[in-house]
């Protein structure tokens, strides 16, 4: 019988020929990693092992990205256990001004690879799948057990075969793809399986368009989402590691719980309206939706193709009176490119500011806390209630041209309504 | 093991920003995260709720983020389960390792109601409602994850392994 990607890396993780679908089984991690928020309670869990020291400090990363540089005192306590445990231990580790958004940072370092099992306390870990690895989020005391033991255990998750058909409108991207996927299923349509995405669209898709569904799988409940890897993983791969790629991919026999086709011809851009990613849109169709915020960023959309489709909305434009923009790269390296390539000027000469890379606002951590009744329109992965600050306040989930186009209309809307 | 509790009723995807909202997240303190739980989508809950209390849930019952803090504000707050037709996957692992009993039980998280009694036999894999009088089956929990259980938790039995290795060396 055929097998999955995923399958075929819990295989070779495990040690064994083959695994199915619902079994538990124990794998060796490739990467573990946690960032400011998750790493205290890990560390403090991996303490009480009594062990002396993590299971490879090579395999051991701490990312300080959601509350830093830290944003009171106590966000700057948290942030040094972590830096001094990394320091400590002499685990991979990447400072403010030489790091960023952990999700962006990982890959720009050549440490998310084909076939590998990556583990992380944070949800949207399962961002490496576009890498063609098995990467999902965990809690801190599943990785305090795993940077102990250097494995943990899996559930043999299904795999939901998704097939992008047709060819993809111009002005609609991997941030519309997997709105729509999540609009059309539900936040927890794909519960425990594993989303893969191919099809004709996705062989298409750019490496950050994927990366950006990869990252919302979790937003349908998934345990991870993945891609096969092919000449654009490559391309992108080899630019920052020389390290040898073994990459995977599913057998033609292999069995799906479900294959779903959507033929995405006349896709349109998307909004997620508050409260659930799966409250899905046409942007255009959304008239009379004023807002205060803009937020243009994160783990999903802070790479250097999204600042670039934003700063050609923005170029020559100015952002609504009413509206407060905020654009934050996803990494120093996306900053100093973007400073390069004069999109830092684009944007605040639009009247946006540009600032350091953090997880901030995405959480409701800082940099763009909402008030009660205030409204955002972000490029972010998540509009729960209180996400962003006031739990009455409003998040409105889109691509980064959607984003750019509402920062100037000072309402929800497309590029196409400029 | 037998738990008897005042229910509260909640509904489908309930998410752990509203469990527990990111602005707490700057400490690991159970006591200080448990007077801030399910703040966002019940400010009131965490001066109302009692020790013993079980909380009720539809489906998908802690979806979105990784943050432990979720589980552990519930259990610190002094609930003493979580029953709910489906969890979502992150929080159900972080909760059975950290000892907050999670019990997926659709028909009788579709039936209870805010004030009643629940009585949950997780040995015998069952509710009990004492209002309705129905009782209806939980679903079981994996051999696996049955041995976190009885360790006390992931880190216990991780312990337990770390110095078992250490006496066979």
């Amino acid at each position: 019988m055929g097998q999955t990607m995923a399958e075929k890396i819990l295989s070779r993780a495990a040690g064994r020929p083959s695994v199915t679908t619902g079994e538990i089984v124990e794998v060796d991690v490739d990467l573990v990693m946690t960032n400011d928020i998750t790493a205290p309670l890990s560390i403090s869990e991996f303490r009480k092992t009594g062990l002396e020291h993590v299971f490879d400090p090579q395999k051991v990363v701490f990312v300080p990205d959601h509350f830093v540089p830290a944003k009171d005192i106590k966000a700057a306590e948290q942030a040094k256990i972590m830096r001094e445990f990394a320091r400590e231990q002499g685990t991979i580790y990447f400072e403010i001004g030489r790091a960023g958004i952990e999700h962006v940072v990982l890959p720009e370092n050549g440490l998310t690879l084909p076939g590998q099992v990556i583990i992380g306390a944070d949800s949207h870990t399962c961002t490496y799948g576009a890498f063609n690895a098995f990467s999902t989020g965990m809690g801190s005391t599943d990785i305090a057990a795993a940077m102990a033991l250097g494995t943990t255990w899996v559930r043999v998750p299904p795999t939901i075969k998704f097939v992008y058909t047709g060819e993809l409108p111009e002005d609609v991207g991997g941030k519309d793809l997997i709105l729509y996927t999540i609009g059309q299923i539900g936040v927890d349509g794909a519960h425990y399986a594993v989303m893969e995405f191919t099809g004709e669209v996705i062989d298409n898709l750019p490496m950050d368009d994927r990366i950006a569904m990869a990252n919302m799988a979790i937003e349908a409940g998934a345990k991870t989402g993945i891609f096969a890897f092919d000449d654009k993983t490559r391309d992108w791969l080899t630019a920052v590691t020389d390290k040898p790629l073994e990459p995977v991919s599913s057998d033609p026999d292999a069995v799906y719980q479900q294959v779903i086709e959507f033929d995405v011809s006349n896709l349109k851009p998307l909004v997620a309206l508050p409260h659930l990613p799966s409250n899905v849109h046409a942007a255009d169709e959304i008239t009379d939706m004023p807002i205060h915020q803009v937020v243009i960023g994160s783990c999903t959309n802070g790479r250097m193709s999204d600042l670039r489709e934003v700063a050609k909305v923005l170029e020559g434009r100015q952002v609504h009176p009413d509206v407060r923009c905020i654009v934050i790269p996803g990494s120093q390296e996306v900053a100093k490119q973007a400073t390069k390539e004069g999109l830092a000027d684009i944007f605040m000469d639009a009247g946006a500011i540009f600032s350091t890379s953090t997880c901030g606002p995405c959480l409701g951590g800082y940099m763009g806390v909402l008030a009660k009744g205030e409204r955002c329109v972000s490029t972010t992965n998540r509009n729960f209630r209180g996400r962003m600050g006031h739990r009455e306040s409003e998040v409105i989930l889109t691509g980064p041209r959607v984003a750019a186009a509402s920062a100037i209309l000072g309402r929800v809307g497309s590029p196409a309504q400029l | 093991m037998q738990i008897n509790g005042k229910v509260w009723k909640f509904g489908d995807d309930v998410d752990t920003d509203v469990i527990i909202p990111a602005r707490y997240l700057v400490t690991i303190d159970p006591a200080e995260l448990a007077t801030h739980c399910m703040e966002d989508i019940d400010p009131e809950f965490a001066g109302k709720v009692q020790p013993g209390d079980v909380i009720v849930a539809g489906k998908n019952f802690g979806c979105g983020s990784s943050r432990e803090h979720a589980p552990i504000s519930i259990k610190a707050a002094g609930v003493r389960a979580v029953v709910a037709e489906s969890f979502a996957r992150i929080f159900y692992r972080n909760a059975i390792n950290i000892g907050l009993p999670v019990i997926e039980s659709p028909q009788s998280a579709k039936e209870a109601e805010t004030g009643d009694l629940l009585e949950i036999d997780t040995d015998e894999g069952n509710v009990h409602n004492t209002r309705t009088g129905n009782t209806y089956p939980s679903t079981p929990y994996d051999t696996y994850v049955m041995e976190i259980i009885q360790a006390g938790g992931l880190m216990e039995a991780v312990t337990r392994r770390v110095q078992a290795k250490r006496q066979a060396q």
